[in-house]
């Protein structure tokens, strides 16, 4: 072991292997540090550090293990305490339905407001609104959530039954060893389940038998974690071996496993079957929601059922975050509360003066009639003093204001969101054609986030990548093979493997070297071409591959599928293959290689899977020419290390030059080495890994040790450089968000160099930029550092502050800044105090690139802008090692890749591509963001016309409360008479076209400065709505004064005129009319009018007919003709100037959208085809 | 599994095969309503159409105002408050107790200001009370709509409070504030010594007469408390015929209001002195209300009221001035719309 190897790895990978990591995170974390290694496959990592962890988490102690006896459920769980295998994913039962679904909507604070004015007014003293009035809106809300919730429950319900009514063959406990059918719900810890090709698998089982006699079985895991791929699983032979006597239940054998957890990759238990301990790992158990694969049967004990499968302990539903504007909403939402309470007071207020300065008057007057004198005793009616009436006058009008805060707008919030989830999902140019994948809304409430983002955190592999490897090219002992040449399209040069009269090919083609080829197949032994084919069998036999023969139209031939967890260990293979070096088959303890044509057998003598620590992997092979062979293969950092440098240094030295000029064009590498052990090393070894395997605890650490022991003093036999290929768009991409102002930083485990080739192949770096570059494994040293890239970063600033005088946006003058950083020195730097200089220099460079970073390290960085800024920030992934990141940031993205769905079940929003990010933040999210905010401020202000309007006619009733609104109209108003358009709008409305948004990505800027909703557009918007109060108020007020005119009829013409002006309001704010919109606004307002008139028509309403003969008077008509002029007068002319002065952005591009073919035609500007040429992605 | 999203299908990694028919593509299916891009019209506030909307309404607003003022006055009013005057010397001191003493004649005689232009039939004769908030939330909640309708329903007057019941217990038709407060000033106008008549019948709305006040209701137990409110009800007549009760029901929006009292249908000739013999019943006085009775003919928008011809003069005129405005602010400043040398990043490139 070199010890300069493991210091730096090993405070690197500090932070995540402690112990005081949540358990739960395990999983994630340990394989997230195996994926952020450029040459590592991230499963092999995970399993073996899992084992680690569990090992030193988890003492196998009696008092917490489960003890499951093979067969024998009654024995195992006496108490029926276990949860049998029904699964439940649904959330209610008929019965708690309605108290469980209640508390959950409670919990939105708005609700209890509500709840409470609802209360408050069946107190008799405060009954302002009738019973069902006060009640109605409040219940209308609750009941549409409930009737959505309870019909995801009844499919949740529905598709519960089906799981659970399935069948699965049991063997019968009596112990006849026949197996009867069983129903899902029925299994039980400790029965032995049979379990046939292609079924899914019922509970978490150890597997006891199966059908291969070496005890393979392969197991689908696409449900669990989404990897396509096949893995194997199996089964133990001293459990194969007895499988008859367990049958018949005369051996007892027990397993004492690990309580139930959500470590899918994780699995730590011991077995012990006639007296004899056997240790049984994550490779010995299958898990509920996989399928049996290319195995007939097998054989299991169920250990965890029902809900304690990891699977249902796996599926947490989507993070709840609220977005930004929603933050904004509601420190606007206390600034009306405010406004309320004012105006409540002022009304409470007033009426006690008034009570004070009328006191003499109210016995007799009237209309007050301070007592009752029916009782016979003359008790005052309904009158309590004046302090009482002052209190009991504000509490009403809070009951009557009540809609100053807009309840509707909650629901007319999850229903915008809702649609415009819906346009995401299905639009087709968020749909992969690769994986079939449309776009995911995981999230539904942070949509409008998507238009404020400064800052994208992207992973590289996977992400900006496609995580598809592909050989490229080797070093041989210090030679370069790299003059690959692609393979025919027919493929009649292919090698292909001739088994009886079928030809057998690799599926996946790789491109040759033919002076390798010629070499491979040179006769005579000479030392170039012994170590050529040394070096194709490592590749060929060092690894976890599982061939697999599919079979192809034409039965003569057949394709070899290598089916691994390990994209690099694929690509290995098939270049492997290609060479002629084909593997056929792999069994537990063997693999057979068709070495050029002739068929070979080699024993699997043991393996050392890969981990984070060692960074490499190794195998032990026993040779048909009985020689014992060890490969090796690994990082190059970690390979270097173990390699003999006695005597091939310069062969070393030449590899390691091949080497950097392979990654310095963007490849990934690896290292091959080989020593051939003597029979005293191997029987050594032997002993050493036999106990290592059995051992109860820390056996992980056991067999890493082991394996240390034996790699070591290797013979370079070479290394593969393996192209990690851009995905499509990528460089497009980046080069349109940075226009829109968002800074993209890349967070990979990749090596510096890689990192780097990667940033300028995908266009993130350029030429003219100047790197900073900071690599140093000390604190001190990382200070020093970081105070010299801000005296250079802040000579860069300092002359560019000069020529610019905006803020945002990278200006064509100013030299442009890279900073690189890697993940050993922010290990120095994050959590301490050197934070704030990192984020000093980080923000004023316009790209950063961190390399080497762990999975912590990636949130760590989020969150180091996050503490600091108000920016939004979006992170994007698609590993496991992403999820941290991604559940960090306030959006985060999941690939749905290569890599597995860790990332997309961690989540907001998922899709297939880098490149959707376009569309997605510069169309979908500045157009939610503009929909959302402007809805916000249309509700505010439609509801405060309402109530201030309320609020003056108050003024004139004595202060008491009487609304000439009938009651019905004003619980009516926002749910039935102004609803619908503000949904529609903030669903449908557009202020520009998708085209416009990507031709022209610095309007993203708009939703970055929050130019849609903010304080100012909000105290305007509530100083328009007084105006409009006004006049809706006044203008009938004074046409009315002194006349015969009554309540009621007063009282619909304000109605008809305050749901008319505020549609036509909206209606100046559309955008784009289409019929929706027209069906929507003049509907809602036929709606209103129709209501009014209904109600009118009701002759136990005082109102009674009080429209029709308003209707039909002149001065009616006049009244609201003239209140919508003036009321739309102020706001008319402030849009025509401001449209006409500001020289707003996106102003300019709708008028661009418009009156642009004359701008074409007149030959200004701008040519709109060299825009849709270097966007062929988005713009269709 | 149900819970955990499976959504991806069949893709294998390293699988070069793509060209694969696939079976159930996830592929969304093109519309112009899913891909947003249904026709519409793209509304922008070009200065064309801002000139041609304020001149449009200023078209429109200045003729009408013109209107409306002519209407307002062609209408001749005669208002006369007569609550202050219509007291007896001796009791000015103490008005409510004039008032309240039922012994006291209440008959007072009012000569109207002259007839200042020639008023054409119907003239209406209005009573206006000024400060009497039929509006307060205490009063008009003090009606039962059923009780009023059905005979049968006597006995329903939930929200009659205080007027429900008499102390016997017996319930009060009509019950309620209102009904009890009903206005109970008459008048007689006379010209010279021939009496002009008044027409009530008609003054309330058909609609109330037919639907709202039963012809079989009869007003039970009204007025029989300890305090008078106004009115006495003839118990012979259905309350579908007690008109000044349904007009006195219908209560008015605003603090200070009048109430149809009756017709005149015959024409007033201009210089006509017109002399009110009132009974001045109605108690005001405890809350300082005024009274005032009104004549007054009536044009197509009502009755005498500028505001409205006022307020449409000054919004035309308004935009009238705007459309001359941004005339003349589009000629000075002119901006050629949709330019893209006026987006932000092409007006103030970085350093120059």
């Amino acid at each position: 072991m070199a010890d300069g190897e493991r210091t730096a790895f090993g405070d690197l990978l500090r932070p995540i292997a402690d112990p005081p990591v949540r358990p739960d995170l395990i999983s994630l974390s340990a394989s997230a540090t195996a994926a952020a290694s450029a040459a590592v496959d991230p499963p092999h990592g995970s399993r073996a550090e899992a084992d680690r962890l569990g090992a030193s988490l988890k003492e196998l102690a009696d008092a917490d293990a489960r003890v499951v006896f093979v067969g024998d459920p009654g024995r195992t769980d006496p108490g029926l305490a276990l949860p049998g295998n029904a699964v439940r994913t649904a959330k209610y039962s008929f019965l708690t339905f309605i108290p469980r679904n209640l508390f959950e909507q409670f919990r939105r604070l708005a609700y209890v407001y509500f709840l409470a004015i609802a209360v408050l007014n069946q107190l008799p003293q405060l009954a302002v609104f009738g019973r069902g009035a006060s009640v109605l809106p409040l219940a209308f809300v609750l009941l549409v959530t409930a009737v959505k919730d309870a019909y995801e429950d009844w499919r949740r319900h529905r598709s519960d039954l089906v799981e659970n009514g399935r069948a699965a063959p049991v063997l019968d406990p009596a112990g006849s060893g026949q197996f009867q059918p069983r129903r899902w719900k029925d299994l039980r810890v400790g029965e032995v389940i049979k379990v046939l090709a292609d079924e899914s698998i019922p509970c978490d089982m150890v597997l006891l038998a199966t059908s291969d006699p070496t005890g393979v079985a392969y197991v689908q895991t696409i449900n669990l974690d989404g990897e396509s791929n096949l893995k194997t699983r199996y089964a133990k032979q001293e459990t194969m071996s007895r499988l008859p006597s367990i049958s018949a239940g005369s051996v007892t054998t027990l397993i004492r496993c690990e309580t139930p957890n959500r470590n899918i990759y994780g699995f730590h238990a011991n077995l012990e079957v006639d007296g004899k301990r056997v240790s049984l790992g994550a490779s010995n158990i299958i898990l509920r929601g996989c399928e049996l694969k290319n195995t007939a049967w097998a054989i299991g004990v169920a250990v965890y059922t029902g809900n304690e499968t990891k699977v249902m302990l796996n599926s947490s539903g989507a993070t709840s975050k609220r977005s930004r504007l929603e933050t904004h909403m509601n420190r606007e939402t206390l600034l009306l509360s405010a406004i309320l309470i004012t105006l409540c007071s002022a009304v409470s207020i007033c009426n006690g003066i008034w009570l004070a300065i009328h006191r003499d008057e109210l016995e007799l007057s009237q209309y007050f009639r301070k007592r009752d004198y029916s009782g016979g005793d003359e008790k005052y009616y309904n009158y309590y003093g004046i302090a009482m009436q002052v209190f009991f006058i504000f509490l009403m009008a809070v009951i009557v204001f009540q809609i100053m805060i807009p309840i509707s707008l909650y629901i007319s919030m999850e229903l915008v969101r809702l649609g415009q989830a819906y346009f995401m999902i299905r639009d087709k140019n968020l749909y992969d054609e690769s994986s079939n994948s449309r776009f995911q809304c995981r999230a539904l409430n942070i949509n409008e986030d998507l238009g404020q983002i400064r800052y994208v955190f992207s992973d590289k592999t996977g992400t900006l990548t496609e995580n598809k490897m592909v050989f490229q090219c080797a070093s041989i002992r210090g030679i370069d093979y790299s003059e690959g040449k692609d393979p025919s399209p027919n493929g009649s040069d292919v090698y292909c493997v001739v088994v009886g009269d079928q030809f057998w090919r690799p599926k996946m083609l790789v491109k040759t070297d033919p002076k390798l080829v010629r070499l491979l197949r040179s006769e005579g032994e000479t030392q170039e071409g012994k170590h050529a084919r040394d070096f194709f069998l490592a590749l060929a036999a060092c690894n976890t591959i599982v061939p697999l023969i599919v079979g192809t139209p034409d039965p003569k031939q057949k394709l070899i599928d290598y089916q691994g967890e390990s994209p690099d260990e694929q690509a290995l293979v098939y270049a492997a293959a290609a060479y002629g070096y084909v593997l056929i088959e792999r069994t537990s303890g063997h693999i057979v290689i068709d070495v050029l044509g002739d068929r070979q057998r080699f024993n699997v003598l043991g393996l050392h899977e890969f981990d984070s620590d060692r960074k490499r992997m190794s195998v032990i092979i026993g040779c048909p020419d009985r020689t014992v062979r060890l490969f090796v293969k690994g990082a190059d950092s970690s390979m270097f290390g173990v390699l003999e440098k006695s005597i091939d240094l310069d062969i070393i030295r030449a590899t390691e030059t091949n080497l950097h000029a392979y990654s310095s064009v963007g490849l990934r590498t690896l290292v091959v080495g080989m020593r051939e052990l003597s029979r005293n090393d191997f029987e050594e070894w032997q002993s050493t890994y036999e106990k290592a395997s059995t051992a109860l605890y820390g056996r992980g650490s056991l067999l890493r040790a082991v394996a240390s022991s034996v790699e070591n003093n290797l013979q370079i036999l070479g290394a593969s450089g393996i192209e990690d290929k851009l995905q499509q768009g990528v460089p497009e991409a980046i080069e349109s968000l940075r226009q829109a102002g968002i800074r993209v930083w890349v967070l990979t485990g990749d090596k510096q160099e890689t990192a780097i080739s990667i940033g300028y192949s995908c266009k993130l770096l350029t030429s003219e930029m100047t790197h900073i570059v900071i690599n140093s494994n000390s604190e001190a040293s990382c200070r020093k550092s970081l105070e010299d890239a801000i005296a250079i970063s802040s000579k860069f600033v300092t002359i560019s502050s000069r020529a610019q005088n905006t803020i945002t946006g990278s200006g064509s003058a100013r030299v442009p800044l890279a900073l690189i950083i890697d993940g050993t020195s922010l290990v120095h730097i994050l959590e301490t105090e050197l934070e704030e200089k990192l984020f000093k220099i980080a923000t004023v460079c316009d790209v950063v690139l961190c390399c080497r970073v762990a999975p912590l390290q990636k949130a760590g960085i989020v969150a180091l802008i996050k503490k600091r800024t108000e920016d939004m920030t979006l992170a994007i992934g698609d590993g496991a090692n992403d999820v941290s990141m991604i559940q960090m940031a306030d959006v985060g993205i999941g690939i749905s890749g290569q890599e597995g769905r860790q990332a997309v079940m961690a989540s907001d929003f998922a899709m297939g591509q880098f490149r959707f990010l376009v569309p997605l933040l510069l169309v979908h999210g500045h157009w939610n963001y503009q929909r959302i905010a402007y809805m916000i401020l249309y509700n505010f202000y439609r509801n405060a016309v309402f109530v201030f309007i309320m609020f003056w006619y108050v003024l004139y009733t004595a202060y008491t409360l009487t609304t000439a609104i009938t009651e019905w109209s004003s619980v009516l108003y926002s749910v039935l008479y102004t609803a619908l358009p503000t949904v529609v709008v903030g669903i449908l409305d557009k202020d520009l076209s998708r085209r416009t948004l990507l031709e022209y990505p610095k309007l993203y800027g708009n939703g970055q400065r929050e130019e849609s909703y903010n304080l100012k557009l909000f105290i305007l918007t509530m100083m328009d709505a007084i105006w409009q109060s006004l006049v809706v108020f006044f203008i009938p007020y004074m046409a009315y004064r002194d006349t015969t005119v009554d309540g009621s009829s007063l009282g619909d013409l304000w109605t008809l005129a305050v749901v008319t002006l505020v549609n036509i309001h909206l209606a100046m704010d559309v955008f784009r009319w289409n019929w929706i919109t027209h069906l929507s606004i003049w509907g809602s307002i036929a709606v209103a009018v129709m209501c009014v008139i209904l109600i009118d028509s009701m002759w136990f309403l005082p109102g009674y007919w009080a429209i029709y003969h308003i209707m039909k008077t002149g001065l009616f008509w006049l009244c609201l003709l003239g209140i919508f002029a003036a009321g739309m007068i102020p706001r008319f002319t402030m849009k025509a100037l401001a449209e006409y002065f500001m020289l707003n952005d996106i102003q300019i591009s709708r008028e661009l959208e418009k009156f642009g073919n004359f701008n074409d035609f007149t030959g200004t500007e701008i040519s709109m085809s060299t825009f849709s040429q270097t966007h062929p992605g988005f713009i269709r | 599994m149900n819970n955990v999203n499976g959504s991806v299908v069949g893709s294998s990694s390293g699988s070069g095969d793509g060209s694969a028919p696939r079976r159930n593509s996830k592929r969304p299916k093109y519309s112009r309503f899913t891909q947003q891009e249904l026709p519409a019209c793209k509304p922008i506030l070009t200065p064309k159409w801002v000139i041609s909307v304020f001149t449009l309404i200023g078209v429109v607003f200045v003729p009408i105002g013109i209107a409306s003022l002519m209407a307002s006055n062609d209408v001749v009013e005669i208002v006369d408050r007569y609550d202050n005057v219509c007291v007896p010397p001796n009791m000015t001191n103490d008005k409510v107790a004039y008032i309240q003493n039922n012994a006291t004649d209440k008959t007072c005689i009012r000569t109207l200001e002259v007839v200042p232009k020639h008023m054409s039939q119907p003239i209406y004769v209005y009573y206006q009370l000024d400060n009497f908030y039929q509006n307060h939330r205490r009063y008009v909640k003090s009606r039962n709509d059923a009780q009023l309708r059905k005979r049968s329903q006597a006995n329903e007057t939930s929200g009659c409070d205080p007027e429900k019941r008499t102390i016997d217990g017996a319930p009060i038709v009509p019950c309620g504030l209102i009904a009890w407060s009903l206005f109970n000033d008459t008048y007689i106008f006379a010209i010279g010594n021939k009496n002009l008549t008044v027409n009530k019948k008609g003054i309330s709305w058909k609609s109330d007469r037919d639907h709202k006040f039963g012809k079989d209701v009869f007003p039970k137990n009204f007025q029989s408390g300890p305090l008078i409110g106004g009115a006495k009800l003839n118990a012979t007549k259905p309350l579908s015929e007690q008109e000044d009760l349904i007009v006195w029901m219908r209560t008015a929006a605003l603090p200070t209001f009048r109430k149809l009292y009756g017709r005149i249908e015959q024409d007033l000739n201009a210089g006509d002195v017109i002399s009110v013999t009132l009974k001045n019943n109605y108690n005001t006085y405890s809350f300082s209300g005024k009274k005032k009775l009104v004549l007054s003919t009536s044009s197509w928008l009502g009755g005498k009221n500028d505001f409205l011809g006022i307020a449409y003069l000054a919004v035309g005129g308004l935009c009238f001035f705007l459309a001359v405005a941004f005339t003349i602010v589009y000629l000075v400043k002119p901006r050629k719309l949709g330019d893209p040398s006026y987006l932000s990043w092409n007006r103030n490139p970085a350093g120059h």
